[in-house]
């Protein structure tokens, strides 16, 4: 039943590549909807071929690197940046049986240690590029990622604590009865809101920032380098919201439509989701962000584990 | 809290409006007749050129844009050559308010794209329609007291005949 591991290696790579390449086109014209206008509409059937044209055009331009910058660390960043998030999705079962290492034993940890090492790709992009927007950009992003990553952690230990397991597989079988959702609904949204701003994504978006800091870590970058960060991003929000619906809505769970299907369904929705956000909230400041988080999601997330704890202990057997 | 699910759902229900965009090049904006788009000179009800070269929009174009000769022919002025420049062009109208004859008139049309910038400089032949305009009716030297042929002096439309002078004489 199982496929054989380069196979499943290289289908997901490329499913994955092709799906942050038309999520650019996908997002524009989800905002023309909610914005009511219709964004790219002209290259191809319905303007799908602007993700082709964008990726043509940001392939043929000059790859430049600023003669300031620090160059090894330049090129470094944005690689690191990509590569964290396409190997998160290593651990992420698609199916019980389609998945590159959904039974490894720490897999969750594997997810939040990848989430923090995604925080290199933006710091060292905005410290390499030494210049000041960039450096404002990447200091932002180091603090609110790194105090998100913090609650991200912690509200994730609910469901850990439920399914009495870090591998991502064990996880969703132990949703068969019920969603985690249901139970974790705290844990779900401080989960959502830490994942919102550990992928930078708008209304979270202040390492980028554009009208205070030109576009903040990746001033300096172009060309594909500058691709990179932006498949990076749209790599990230299909790893969220495949994370969202591995860990709290039953992953491949669901009535009469082939598993795949199911995972697939639940996190375009969630994708839209992340869109929707993005089409009708504001950027909040800076101090917003942190307060938000340092004094509403922290306590939140750890009283969410204590209630967890407390009953799952009244409810243990003997 | 509450306002930003508020927000969420009220931008959600955004999907179910109407798109204000209008797609361009398949559906065109209805343009009203007044608008200020590309330039014309207008012939009178005769078939006869309007302009008579008084240089008065030259004058009032702030941007210098539009550059003419006067020639003579019969009594009549028009102009020997034309010569307006689109890619200075602001399309403000002021050659239109100052024009006494109704002769240069802008038109709701505004597709002149070039791809050579000396495409833009339109002359006489370029800018001279055949029919009569925003004004059907108006015809310079049929209100004016001036001589061509086929009308004298005093012959104008609500013109009294020129006063013989020598009939004054006590």
């Amino acid at each position: 039943m199982t496929a054989p591991m380069p196979v499943i290696i290289g289908v997901t790579l490329a499913i994955l590549l092709g799906l942050a390449t038309f999520l650019t086109w996908f997002e524009r014209r989800l905002l023309g909807l909610w914005q009511d206008r219709y964004g790219p509409n002209r290259v191809g059937p319905g303007g799908i071929l602007q993700a082709v044209a964008d990726g043509i055009k940001i392939l043929f331009k000059q790859d430049w690197i600023p003669p300031f910058a620090d160059r090894g660390v330049f090129v470094l960043a944005p690689a690191i940046g990509m590569m964290t998030v396409l190997l998160s999705f290593g651990v992420v079962p698609v199916t019980a049986f389609w998945s590159i290492a959904g039974t490894l034993n720490v897999g969750l940890l594997f997810v939040l240690a990848m989430m923090g090492m995604g925080v290199y790709g933006v710091v060292l992009a905005g410290w390499a590029s030494n210049s000041k927007y960039a450096l404002l950009g990447s200091m932002r992003a180091a603090a609110q990622m790194i105090s998100y990553e913090v609650f991200m952690g912690l509200s994730v230990l609910g469901v850990v604590m439920q399914a009495g397991s870090f591998t991502m597989r064990d996880i969703v079988l132990a949703q068969s009865g019920l969603w985690f959702v249901v139970p974790q609904a705290l844990g779900c949204a401080v989960f959502t809101l830490a994942g919102i701003a550990e992928t930078h994504r708008l209304p979270f978006d202040l390492p980028e920032g554009e009208n205070e800091l030109g576009a903040g870590f990746h001033t300096e970058y172009s060309g594909m380098k500058f691709g990179m960060f932006f498949l990076a991003e749209y790599a990230g929000v299909v790893l969220v919201s495949a994370l969202l619906v591995t860990l709290y809505l039953g992953g491949w769970e669901g009535p009469l439509l082939p598993p795949a299907l199911w995972f697939a369904l639940k996190t375009s929705a969630l994708v839209c989701l992340f869109v929707l956000l993005r089409a009708a909230l504001p950027r909040p400041r800076y101090d917003q962000l942190m307060a938000l988080g340092w004094k509403i999601l922290l306590p939140l997330s750890l009283l969410n584990i204590a209630a967890t704890g407390a009953i799952l202990l009244l409810h243990a057997p003997g | 809290m509450f306002g930003i699910l508020r927000t969420l759902w009220l931008t959600f229900l955004h999907m179910a409006h109407r798109r204000v965009t209008v797609g361009y090049p398949e559906h065109k904006p209805p343009l009203p007749p007044r608008y200020r788009g590309r330039i014309i000179l207008s012939r009178d009800p005769d078939g006869m050129e309007r302009c008579v070269a008084c240089n008065l929009c030259a004058v009032a174009c702030p941007v210098d844009c539009i550059s003419l000769q006067k020639a003579e022919q019969d009594g009549r002025w028009y102009p020997d050559y034309f010569r307006i420049n689109f890619s200075r062009c602001i399309f403000c109208g002021m050659c239109e308010e100052s024009c006494p004859t109704y002769a240069i008139q802008l038109t709701p049309d505004f597709e002149m794209s070039e791809y050579l910038r000396p495409n833009l400089v339109y002359e006489k032949d370029d800018l001279l329609i055949s029919g009569t305009g925003k004004y059907p009716d108006y015809s310079f030297y049929h209100v004016a007291g001036v001589k061509i042929p086929g009308k004298d002096k005093g012959e104008a439309e609500r013109e009294s005949p020129p006063i013989d002078l020598h009939t004054l004489l006590p």
